[in-house]
């Protein structure tokens, strides 16, 4: 199958853009912010030159971005965009609308560090801040795996009836080169079938969205909401083995790199997984027994996955791009959740490792985990760097 | 007396959510009526989305889409680019917002969807002020009214929507009232007939916020424009000024009396209202004459 894909040199904003393109998206309202701008230039680009069929706007503002993509998603047809960073935060009140809206709208975000003060450099916090909005959330390591995950995320979305967002790093997957297998317009239309859903908005039908609801009915819908997000593990899992199937690439929703046998677990998310491989690879020539779990799908959590994979682990380094005040990294905490009550649950060393988008080597990180099998588990988040 | 002839196709039902003798519906009703079925509406939180009914049930025939409160031209966009790219280029996007809506929290977006000429009628239904929260102001609230958080009487002036989106050189923008029915059916009519970003500003007496009996709305929304206080006039592709009937005839005091929200008001605050009145009367007649001397 994968033979017809064409290779191409893209950056992760460009592959981004085709996975949106090769998904056929109907309606994309787009707004610039560094550094996810280049995924907007390509796409106009791309309906430019007659090779994407869609309606573009370009309202004044993130949120009115998002205020526009709910209603074309629940007018039935295919909706797609992306931001980063502030302009995430601008449409935060709007991720709650469209997942309320069950309205299966999928977006690429840019993880950039949030003002203030400005910066522009690698830091998860934007899209962690929006955890609790009923989004799914995918968190990508490279070009390829976000071509991929996009074209996924539209699969899974409809089927749940949830937005979804693709969260990559900014410049160390947005900006980067790299070869990206460009899978041909047959197998993606053959893998996602055009959006028809079972209710629109249009006046021969007169349904309508967003009338005032019931303490029963507000409820009842929560819980439908949270039965959606439960499901669609099981349905991520089965649209990434289908991926699999048709173009030899599975990503997983985690994914265990050299995790056999390992007394020591790194756990991380986007493109610090990349140099964590290079740390466990040199850990693992030096004959320590490390791993890495690379945890790609985080809204909905894989809480079993992530159970079963560092079942017998002694310890389980966290590095956690993102910072909540007060609280820590959202990775350790998610993890604390998921592993608390475990049988022999692994002991967690929290590292805020990169925040605000300072580097981490590999031997930084072996450093870390040098530290972390050495000392017992503090609670507090340990900043590292 | 002239016998009104409407199109009484009901696509805003009786036993509606709206107080007895409201001007939001009555108004409502008939621009629903004259747009016909092919039609969405976008209903922010407002009066009219109270109208519109608590699920499950609906007081509207057609589609509604309820978005924030500070997003309907936006989502009224999307709406508008859905419907083309399925091909229903002639399904009429309308939204039905008040002035909080529009003249404070969502004249950003407003600004912008008019900037980009998205094909939808955008109606205001200015009762100026949040009567929907128990009657506060909002920048449609006209200088010296009284709301509940200017109590002591508004120390600013309203501001000019129409004139604003004017500004935008829309198509058509054009003020209208239930107080003159035909009036406002003719202007439903023309924005229906025409495409691109199209604004009707409604004047709507609120009978419960600006202090007026129950079969007085009507009464006074005829004053409004009789007074000057709310000239009936369109404005076509920004420049294009048509003055409608009925002219200025009547002194501003007139209008503030039977009005509660100007109770108390001192003979200086009238005589303020009325120079302001006349002069904005006074520059509405210099654009409707460089219109004419433009030979339009």
């Amino acid at each position: 199958m994968s033979a017809c894909e064409t290779r191409v040199l893209l950056s992760g904003n460009h592959a981004v853009a085709w996975g949106a393109r090769l998904a056929r998206p109907k309606v994309l309202p787009l707004y610039p912010i560094t550094p996810q701008t280049p995924i907007l230039e390509l796409l106009t680009e791309f309906q430019a030159n007659g090779e994407l069929d869609a309606e573009i706007l370009t309202p004044e503002s993130e949120h009115s971005v998002m205020a526009a993509c709910i209603p074309a998603s629940l007018s039935g047809v295919r909706v797609f965009t992306a931001t980063a960073s502030q302009g995430l935060m601008l449409m935060h009140e709007k991720l709650h609308y469209a997942s309320g809206a069950r309205a299966p709208i999928v977006m690429a975000n840019v993880n950039r560090t949030i003002a203030s003060p400005w910066a522009f450099w690698p830091d998860q916090t934007d899209s962690i801040a929006q955890r609790d909005t009923g989004w799914l959330q995918f968190y990508t390591e490279s070009a390829q795996e976000s071509l991929d995950t996009v074209i996924q995320a539209f699969r899974i979305a409809e089927q749940v009836l949830l937005p979804a967002m693709i969260n990559l790093d900014a410049f160390y997957v947005s900006h980067a080169l790299e070869p990206v297998q460009v899978p041909p317009q047959s197998l993606v239309d053959e893998y996602l079938p055009p959006y028809a859903p079972e209710h629109f908005l249009d006046p021969e039908r007169g349904e309508s969205w967003g009338n005032v609801a019931s303490q029963d009915m507000y409820y009842r819908h929560r819980r439908d909401i949270g039965a959606a997000m439960d499901g669609s593990i099981a349905i991520a899992a089965e649209a990434d083995r289908e991926w699999q199937r048709r173009t030899g690439r599975g990503w997983g929703l985690v994914e265990r790199y050299r995790c056999e046998g390992a007394d020591l677990v790194i756990v991380t998310m986007g493109s610090m997984c990349g140099t964590a491989r290079d740390a466990v690879d040199a850990m693992r020539e030096a004959g320590q027994a490390v791993g890495l779990l690379k945890v790609r799908l985080f809204r909905p959590l894989p809480a079993a996955e992530l159970r079963q994979a560092l079942a017998g682990v002694r310890d389980v380094l966290v590095l956690d791009r993102n910072f909540a005040p007060g609280a820590g990294g959202a990775l350790n905490h998610e993890l604390r959740a998921a592993l608390y009550g475990m049988e022999g649950a692994p002991r967690l060393h929290g590292y805020l490792a990169g925040v605000g988008g300072v580097n981490v080597s590999p031997e930084k990180i072996i450093e870390f985990a040098g530290r972390a099998r050495a000392g017992e588990p503090v609670f507090e988040p340990v900043w590292a760097r | 007396m002239q016998k009104l002839e409407l199109r009484q196709e009901d696509i805003l039902y009786s036993g509606h959510a709206a107080c007895p003798g409201c001007i939001d519906a009555l108004s409502v009703r008939h621009v629903l009526a004259t747009l016909g079925p092919d039609t969405v509406a976008v209903v922010p939180p407002s009066c009219m989305a109270i109208i519109c009914g608590p699920q499950p049930f609906s007081g509207l025939r057609i589609p509604v889409y309820q978005p924030t409160l500070e997003s309907s031209a936006a989502a009224a966009s999307g709406l508008r680019r859905a419907l083309d790219a399925r091909g229903r280029k002639d399904t009429q996007v309308v939204v039905l917002a008040g002035d909080g809506g529009t003249y404070d929290i969502g004249l950003q977006c407003l600004s912008s969807a008019a900037e980009r000429n998205e094909n939808i009628i955008y109606f205001c239904l200015d009762n100026e002020g949040y009567m929907n929260t128990g009657a506060q102001k909002s920048s449609s609230t006209p200088h010296h009214a009284r709301t509940g958080s200017t109590p002591a009487g508004k120390t600013t002036r309203k501001k000019n929507l129409t004139e604003i989106m004017a500004a935008h050189e829309i198509p058509y923008a054009a003020t209208a009232t239930a107080g003159f029915l035909p009036d406002l059916v003719r202007k439903v009519q023309k924005a229906k007939s025409m495409r691109g970003t199209r604004l009707i500003t409604l004047l709507i007496p609120c009978l419960d916020g600006w202090g007026v009996p129950e079969d007085q709305g009507l009464a006074i929304a005829r004053l409004a424009a009789q007074t000057g206080v709310f000239p009936l006039y369109e404005v076509e592709d920004g420049w294009r000024y048509t003055l409608n009937d009925p002219p200025k005839t009547r002194p501003v005091r007139d209008y503030l009396q039977p009005q509660r929200r100007y109770r108390g008001l001192s003979e200086e605050a009238v005589e303020e209202l009325q120079r302001e009145v006349d002069a904005g009367w006074a520059r509405l007649l210099v654009r409707v004459q460089s219109t004419h001397a433009a030979g339009q």
